[in-house]
């Protein structure tokens, strides 16, 4: 049997459904630099990303089943979005360097260290490339969210999606 | 006798709310629990609630909770906890039991607010330790923190069985699989994202034939399923397992609004047999309301809303708010409801909420 | 096992404080939490036997509803694990069947 692709049948957005829905960048956008990914794609009742962004670049409106639009001028990559989404759907890509850029949300323990090398995972959880942790930022506000940054291979942008969770010890 | 204004039963996100709204008005408030703890499903709730600002969406569940109870005790409402009421008897008298004893007390209006409780599934091995709810792992993992098992199948892709699945990883277990008999997934796409990033396969038209083990749950065989629902031949997979979760949907607890006499509609979607209420939430029974899951399953965020409207549906009939006053209120919360049951998942339960107020209105 | 650091909740700041029996076996519990917590971080599942076909069962539920988790404890039968509080130095032992007032058989 064939397996039927989206989010219905597997539980992540296929790259069919990716290129419709409205929070996501072009990507001349993501080219220039940092820039959210928003990868929320039913219209469920939520609108925390449309109030988390201090620059006005997401707008969710009336009703607050809308989808999420992502306006890629006005989003300065500043990443507060990430955190404040219940669906853990926002990401923020970056294809400004030689290297590619991609920030996630990571609710796991333990958490990996800056520096480290990490196995990153696309959005079935297959392992696909390594990467180098650049950043991990667990603000108070961000309510035990973390934000981990990983620098990998330009091409996997918009492939890898989070880490392999780390072994306890 | 204890009497009060208001008595509500139940100190899950419904009663709490509607104990806090009903308190603001300056009612006498008595909550009642047969619970140790005060919260019901809400302290196992770990996730970040969607919604909007006024649902308290980016909060994690139990953060809501603790301001819920924090709101109790500055507005002196009357928390009872170990009080199992077992009957409601003319005018509106409750019988408790606390510490084994009986004890009564004497309301001039009652608040339902007694939740669901979760389904069983029946298939070879369902009985077996190891086989239990989702809602039991996530109380085990969340509130008393410890690990109920550390392979775990998950069975049912509504927002339950995505969220505990998400959970149980939170906590250190590893989700093996997670099996749904209908050809899609239930729950919220984004739920399901998290898990599927986190490498759990979640298989469509899948169910359990058998569980395996002696003492306790070894493995887990599953079976295809075609569009009939019959189990396609050689399609088993075995699976490595210690623990079965079932996510198979939440049946509201009505006994008590049958024992007081309410009545009665019946309306699948919400979980089955639902008292009738009208848009005040108040049942058939003068002074006698109802809210969140009793009311028909849906979620925390909804609860909230129907306790809140309770609240001050009771405080206006007692004379606390006047009729302007408590209808602002109540516009306010009915918008706030609306935008909870609306979408390709909320417009069911919008349907079939309006189909149990029509029932009020074919009553009256 | 017990969750001892968690991404959202935190490390475990609560210290083992009591001491249960079960079936002559000592295990470490916190006082207060519920027996069916303790049993669990220890690895136990079996709860009790029912009383024609001898089959195993352990906690469904977990909030007090559905009484497969019930066993003896201190002598009295049919108590719900799931809801009633440890308290260091019970003596809890696996109910067969309706289970037996005194906790023999
Ligand atoms: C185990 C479980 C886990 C869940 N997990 C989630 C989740 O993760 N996310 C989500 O969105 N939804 C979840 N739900 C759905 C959940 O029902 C709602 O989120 C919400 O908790 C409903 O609120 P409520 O106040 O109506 O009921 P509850 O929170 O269930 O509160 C009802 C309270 O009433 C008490 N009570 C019942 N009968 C009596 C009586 N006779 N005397 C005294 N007290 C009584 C109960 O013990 C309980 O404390 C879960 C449901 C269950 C049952
Ligand atoms: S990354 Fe910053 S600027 Fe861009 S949408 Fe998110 S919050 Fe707004
Ligand atoms: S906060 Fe997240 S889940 Fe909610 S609408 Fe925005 S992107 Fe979607
Ligand atoms: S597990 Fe259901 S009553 Fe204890």
């Amino acid at each position: 049997m064939m397996q039927k692709t989206g989010v219905i049948y597997q539980g992540f957005r296929s790259e069919k459904e990716l290129a419709e829905i409205p929070g996501v960048p072009s990507d001349e956008r993501i080219k220039k630099g940092s820039v959210a990914f928003i990868e929320c794609a039913q219209e469920i009742p939520c609108n925390p990303c449309e109030e988390a962004c201090p620059y006005g670049a997401i707008s969710v409106g009336k009703p607050i089943t809308n989808l999420p639009k992502l306006d890629e001028d006005k989003c300065i990559g500043c990443g507060s979005c990430i955190a404040a989404c219940p669906g853990l759907a926002i990401f923020l890509v970056n294809a400004s360097k030689s290297k590619g850029e991609v920030s996630f949300p990571f609710e796991y323990y333990p958490l990996p260290k800056k520096g480290d090398e990490v196995d990153c995972v696309d959005r079935e959880g297959n392992i696909v490339v390594k990467g180098k942790v650049l950043r991990i930022i667990k603000p108070p506000k961000y309510d035990a969210t973390a934000v981990i940054t990983v620098v990998i291979p330009i091409e996997y942008i918009k492939i890898v999606r989070s880490i392999k969770r780390l072994g306890r010890s | 006798m204890k009497t009060t204004d208001i008595a509500v039963i139940g100190a899950g996100p419904a009663g709490l709310s509607c104990a806090v709204e009903a308190a603001k008005s300056g009612a006498r408030v008595t909550v009642l629990d047969e619970n140790l703890k005060p919260g019901g499903q809400l302290f196992k709730q770990i996730h970040k609630f969607f919604g909007s600002r006024e649902h308290r969406a980016g909060i994690r569940g139990f953060r809501i909770g603790q301001q819920l109870l924090e709101a109790t005790e500055r507005l002196d409402v009357q928390v009872l906890l170990d009080a199992a009421v077992y009957g409601i008897y003319e005018d509106r008298l409750i019988a408790y039991i606390t510490d084994g004893r009986d004890h009564t007390i004497k309301a001039k209006k009652i608040v339902l607010a007694t939740g669901a409780s979760e389904n069983a599934l029946a298939f070879p091995g369902c009985t077996l330790p190891g086989v239990m709810g989702a809602g039991a792992a996530q109380t085990m993992i969340n509130v008393n923190r410890v690990l109920p098992g550390k392979k775990i199948i998950m069975v049912g892709s509504g927002n339950v069985g995505l969220i505990v699945s998400y959970q149980l990883m939170q906590a250190g277990a590893d989700v093996v699989a997670l099996i749904e008999a209908a050809p899609k997934i239930g729950g919220y796409g984004v739920h399901a994202g998290k898990i599927r990033r986190a490498g759990v396969p979640i298989y469509t038209s899948t169910t359990i034939k058998e569980v395996l083990g002696e003492e306790k749950v070894e493995g887990v065989i599953t079976a295809s399923l075609d569009e009939k629902w019959q189990h396609i031949e050689d399609t088993e997979k075995r699976f490595e397992a210690d623990t079965v979760c079932l996510a198979v949907g939440l049946s509201p607890l009505t006994e008590l609004a049958w024992m007081a006499g309410c009545e009665f509609t019946f309306i699948p979607p919400l979980g089955g047999h639902v008292p009738i209420h009208d848009r005040n939430m108040e049942s058939t029974l003068t002074g006698v309301y109802i809210a969140g899951d009793i009311t028909g399953v849906e979620e925390a965020s909804s609860a909230m809303e129907e306790g809140r409207l309770a609240g001050v549906a009771c405080a206006e009939s007692l004379g606390y708010y006047n009729e302007k006053q408590a209808l602002a209120l109540k516009n306010e919360i009915w918008d706030r409801l609306d935008a909870l049951r609306t979408g390709p998942f909320g417009e069911g339960r919008f349907t079939a909420k309006l189909k149990q107020l029509e029932a009020r209105r074919q009553l009256a | 096992m017990r969750v001892l650091h968690h991404p959202i909740l935190g490390d475990e700041t609560r210290k083992i404080d009591a001491t249960i029996i079960v079936d002559g076996r000592k295990i470490p519990a916190i006082e207060g939490e519920p027996i069916a917590a303790t049993l669990l971080s220890a690895g136990i599942k079996k709860f009790r036997e029912t009383q024609k076909n001898h089959k195993p069962r352990g906690i469904f539920c977990a909030i007090g509803r559905c009484t497969d988790c019930v066993m003896t404890v201190d002598g009295i039968p049919n108590v719900r694990t799931c809801v009633t509080p440890v308290k260091d130095g019970m003596i809890i032992s696996t109910q067969k069947g309706l289970g037996e007032w005194g906790g023999k058989k």
